[in-house]
Formats: structure tokens, sequence, C-alpha cells
């Protein structure tokens, strides 16, 4: 069996037991549910609140420089820092995390496989102290590098021209228009549907029953069975850039595509434009997309 | 405290898949609801035992999914 292109990326849970109370090592978990920490979290983990801490709350934006250098020193977190990041949900918010802080040029940030999910069904240990963090200050970051994400224009130009690959990791209900955001959340678009030309790959399927990455081997079957395989750059994109986060890192990092994009504006973004291109149902055969 | 009688099922609420995650820390259960695809959480309530967690997480799912509208396409 194949290994990722890059499985410097992962850690395991036992890894970060082992680990967390290294000075040099910050365990930061992110959560879709931001009340999860508080029920218990590995000891000396810290959270972000993704809605919160991980993006401008002014306006629609990734966290902006000096707020991310800003959280980095709040959580005493230096450039030479390695900081592992972990959430429930097959580690949804974290991928999520984990991008921004590539947009940054965080040297080293790596997830924890399997996320909280494989920490609970382990029996692992859980504080619910609060973990005490001494703040570092002079975080200075790089970036944005927005090589790393995709922008209307960009997406437009990939759709008019098709010289780009477009992953939808929506479900397949939302992809085919029957639902405008997931069951029981609030709709935040006007029209249903996906981009013309998009594949169907629902982010899930990158993950084991346990919360862990799918093998290499299973990786490059599901994607390049859509044609999904680095022969051309590839824009991933969802409702509102989050799960397409963890497909972005899945792509980059796990099966080593060099050109991929995360496109953060995502169904929110296009499915509310005037005049921009619906597709509804289905996806075409790989051949006609 | 390590989490003990961690368990996951999967339920259909008002036509839409839930998943159920229950596990006990200490001598409260915690449950927790999530629309399965993409696994958004729902829900998460606690109670003394593991059916008043998880009846009182499944009943928060069961009103927000309530509202969600299916389209023709």
């Amino acid at each position: 069996m194949a290994d990722y292109a890059h499985p410097e990326m992962l850690v395991s849970t036992q890894w970060v037991a082992d680990n967390a109370a290294d000075p040099k090592v910050r365990i930061v978990e992110v959560d879709v549910d931001t009340a999860a920490y508080n029920e218990g979290h590995p000891p000396g983990a810290i959270a972000w609140a993704w809605n919160t801490q991980l993006c401008d709350t002014l306006r629609r934006d990734i966290l902006p420089r000096d707020q991310f250098e800003f959280l980095m020193n709040a959580a005493g977190i230096s450039r030479g820092s390695t900081v592992i990041v972990y959430g429930d949900n097959n580690n949804w918010f974290a991928a999520w995390a984990f991008w921004q802080m590539k947009m940054y040029g965080h040297p080293d940030v790596r997830i924890m496989n399997g996320g909280r999910k494989k920490w609970l069904a382990e029996g692992r240990e859980l504080s619910k102290d609060a973990s005490e963090v001494t703040a570092s200050g002079g975080y200075s970051a790089s970036g944005p590098d927005n090589s790393l994400r995709a922008f209307l224009p960009q997406v437009r130009a990939a759709h008019d021209t098709r010289a780009s690959a477009m992953v939808d990791v929506r479900s397949p209900q939302e992809f085919t228009g029957e639902i405008l955001a997931p069951p029981g959340l609030p709709e935040t678009c006007q029209r249903g549907g996906h981009i013309p030309g998009a594949r169907s790959i629902p982010w899930g399927k990158a993950c084991n029953e346990d919360g862990t990455f799918k093998s290499f081997d299973d990786l490059k079957q599901l994607y390049g069975g859509e044609g999904i395989d680095g022969s051309r750059p590839v824009i991933a994109y969802c409702r509102i850039g989050e799960r397409s986060s963890h497909t972005w890192f899945v792509l980059k990092y796990l099966l080593g595509l060099s050109n991929v994009t995360n496109y953060d504006g995502s169904w929110t973004e296009w499915g509310n434009l005037v005049g921009a291109p619906v597709e509804k149902g289905a996806a075409q055969s790989v051949a006609r997309a | 405290m390590n989490p003990q009688n961690y368990s996951e099922q999967i339920l259909v609420v008002e036509g839409w898949q839930v998943r159920l995650t229950t596990y006990q820390l200490g001598d409260t259960w915690h449950s927790k609801a999530d629309n399965v695809s993409p696994g958004a959480s729902l829900a998460r309530m606690t109670g003394a035992t593991r059916d008043e967690a998880e009846q009182k997480a499944l009943e928060r799912a069961r009103q927000l999914l309530g509202r969600t509208q299916r389209r023709a396409v």
C-alpha cells in the first residue's frame, strides 16, 4: 500500500497523548460545535472557535493577518511551535484552521488523525480544565498565500474554460439542488444546485468510520475515478469553504496534487450571484464534464 | 476522567438521517445529534441516564429537521 504524499502532516492520537506536555507543541481543538471542548478535551489542549476566532467577524473573509498574529500570540504559539489541530466530525473544522495556518505560512502544523471522535472512542483522558497558556509575543505571519485560495474570478474562468477541475464536496442532495443547506441548518443561498461541470465527491468520503483518513490507494481511487488526478488544477468548494478545506488538505497533502485551491466563497457566493450559471440534478459523466 | 460507553447510532428523524453519539463522563451522559451529511451538530444534551440525554438531543434535532424543505429537482 502506498503511503501518503506527506504523511508527516498527520499525527496519531497516541502521539498527542505522548507529546501534549512538550512546550514546543500546542494542541488546538477546533469543532463544528464550539461547545464540545467544554465537555472535556485532551489535557493541555486549547480551543479556537471557528465562527469568532477563525474568520473576519465584520466582513466575509478569513482572519486578517494582524488578528491571526494576535491569535497565535494569545495561544502561546511561536513560529517554531508544532501546532496540532483536531476536532469533531472527522476534523472538519480542524482542516479549516489548518488551511488558514498554511495561508499565513506557519511552518509546522499537523492534524491529529481521527480527531475528537477517535480520542473519545479510544476512551482517552479528558480534562475539563481550561489549559493554562503563557502568551507569546512577536508572532510574525507571512502571506496570506493566495495560491491556496480561489476567488470568484478564478472560479468563473474555470467554469468558462474548463481548464481546472472543480470538486463540489457537499452532500448529494445539496449538489442536485434538492436542499439549499444541510438538513436542520439555515438556508443561505437563493438557488440550489451546483457549478456546471463540477464533480460531486462529498468530503466525508475521504474518511473511515473511525474518523481517520482513508488510505492513499483508496483516496486515489475515490478522486481519480471522478477525473481528479492532478492532470489539471483543482478547485474545491462546498457551502462556506470549510468542508472544502478538508478536501483541499486531502488532495494537497495526502494525495500530493500540486495545484489545489479552496474556493471559500463557495455556494453561498455562487448560489447568490445574479446571472451565474447553475446546474441541477446529478453530475454529468466524467467524459462530458 | 475518561469517557466510557461511547456509542454511535444512525436513526431517521423527520425523514433525515441523524447520528446520535453518546458517552458517559463521570456521572453525566452526553449525547450529540448531528445530521450525518455533513455531520453538523444539531443538538448537544446531557442527562443523568443515557436515555434522558439521547431523548433530549433527538427532540431538539426533530425540531430543527422539521424545518428543512425538499425541493423538486
